[in-house]
């Protein structure tokens, strides 16, 4: 690694001012799992570093109107353990408990994921199919952004130079809804996932047709992605194999994998189709069981 | 750009001037003469630098030093007590857990970690928490034994 200076404000407020003055010399940092690795093989060689390891209050979980307000600095065994995050979201436990390895769960957080931009880690691709909102601090004030808006391009996300991500708001699923997370690994387990896939599926009163539905997909393209078409093929159907091979089509043409030692893009792109079937299968079945339970 | 740091090293206050980009594995190793911590794929993958960082274990390749600053290490060498090898260790003389010896600390201390957490570990259990200790010589049988062993005795 290269020489850096390092600073460990202990309020946001100082860390943004730190940020301000360095631009794009200085980068943020909190558990430095992808950013020491990156730093290790020289990809990036920031001449400051601004950490967040000592501001208080940046490592809560909350419960906020009903929807958790998960601190930037949360790490990810923290979500996954969470006695909150598993009765109201535990779709987000279990995903998060999909990370790497415990070891590494330990110190990557919640808003490090977010920022780093990989297009092959699990949590955003829940967090978008759950219609969750990352909350951003800058000098000029803070602003919130979906989750399936702060992605721009491979390793990029929408944070400007001086903004640091504060919080993941997570709505909870209304009333009738199951979600899921499927991810192929056919490596090893704590591998990145060749293909990864969340649904969340809501039914109409009647307990069985699909009122809406939300997909995302990881590892298929440069950025995780939102397959919309394949969404409104959903709206008001029954499930059946019929529909599931339309939504699979739907998202096979709205992938853009790369080849990869996790395998070829065609592979990735059939995969894509198994997988969302997988995901909406099991995310059907148990919003069937949620209508059941409030009927 | 150096910077002092303090931290607690198996009990004990420690004071060492390092660069910034010092990780906390070559600081253990090259500044503080704890060499049972070892570097194997560099990049958090591999577990052979597991440490805990205030319990918790962590990857101390991809940890930088000045971030443990006032916190509490431990390594594979404050495991042991006055010429008494920790329970952990003990079972994996017993059950065979190591082969080539390079990735044991790591496994020692990832084994360590899971028996404060969970004392009574089922074998998936074992597994989810170990999968992130490689074993080049594929001793993974005998780890798992070896770990089952440390939490029987402890129980006893």
């Amino acid at each position: 690694m290269n020489a850096f200076e390092y600073a460990a404000p202990r309020t946001l407020d100082e860390a943004l001012a730190v940020l301000r003055e360095h631009g794009d010399e200085a980068r943020v940092i909190a558990g430095g799992t992808a950013l020491v690795t990156m730093m290790r093989q020289r990809l990036l060689n920031p001449g400051h570093l601004v950490s967040l390891r000592e501001i208080s209050g940046l490592d809560r979980i909350d419960a906020a109107n009903g929807d958790l307000r998960i601190g930037a600095l949360v790490t990810h065994r923290n979500v996954e353990t969470s006695p909150l995050v598993q009765e109201w979201i535990p779709v987000l436990a279990e995903t998060f408990r999909r990370v790497a390895s415990v070891r590494v769960r330990h110190m990557a957080t919640v808003g490090g994921a977010l920022a780093h931009a990989d297009p092959n880690q699990d949590p955003p691709v829940t967090l978008i199919a759950l219609g969750a909102c990352v909350e951003i601090r800058g000098a000029g004030g803070g602003r919130a952004l979906p989750v399936a808006e702060f992605f721009r391009d491979y390793y990029e996300s929408a944070l400007q130079p001086g903004e640091v991500v504060t919080s993941v708001v997570v709505p909870r699923l209304p009333a009738a809804s199951g979600a899921a997370y499927v991810k192929f690994l056919p490596r090893t387990a704590d591998d990145y996932a060749t293909v990864a896939v969340a649904a969340t599926v809501s039914l109409e009163p009647d307990g069985e047709r699909c009122r809406s539905a939300r997909i995302a997909l990881g590892s298929v393209g440069v950025t995780p992605i939102r397959a919309r078409a394949a969404e409104r093929l959903l709206a008001g159907q029954l499930f059946g194999a019929e529909l599931l091979r339309a939504a699979g089509e739907a998202v096979e043409a709205a992938v853009d994998p790369l080849s990869d030692h996790r395998g070829s893009a065609a592979y990735k792109r059939e995969m894509a189709a198994v997988m969302v079937g997988r995901a909406l299968t099991q995310a059907w079945d148990a919003a069937r069981v949620s209508a059941r339970g409030t009927r | 750009m150096n910077c002092k740091i303090r931290l607690t090293v198996n009990g004990t206050a420690r004071a060492v001037e390092i660069p910034t980009y010092r990780t906390l594995l070559d600081c253990l190793r090259y500044d503080l003469g704890l060499t049972g911590s070892k570097e194997g794929c560099g990049v958090g993958v591999c577990g052979a630098c597991t440490v805990l960082l205030d319990g918790k274990m962590i990857s101390s390749c991809i940890a930088l030093a000045v971030s443990a600053n006032g916190h509490e290490v431990t390594t594979v060498e404050g495991l042991a007590g006055d010429e008494r090898l920790h329970p952990v260790q003990q079972a994996f003389i017993d059950a065979g857990g190591f082969q080539c010896g390079i990735c044991t600390p790591g496994q020692v201390v990832s084994a360590k970690a899971l028996l404060d957490a969970i004392p009574n570990p089922t074998d998936a259990e074992i597994r989810e928490w170990m999968l992130g200790n490689l074993c080049r010589c594929t001793g993974y049988y005998k780890i798992i034994e070896s770990i089952r062993a440390a939490a029987e005795r402890s129980r006893a």
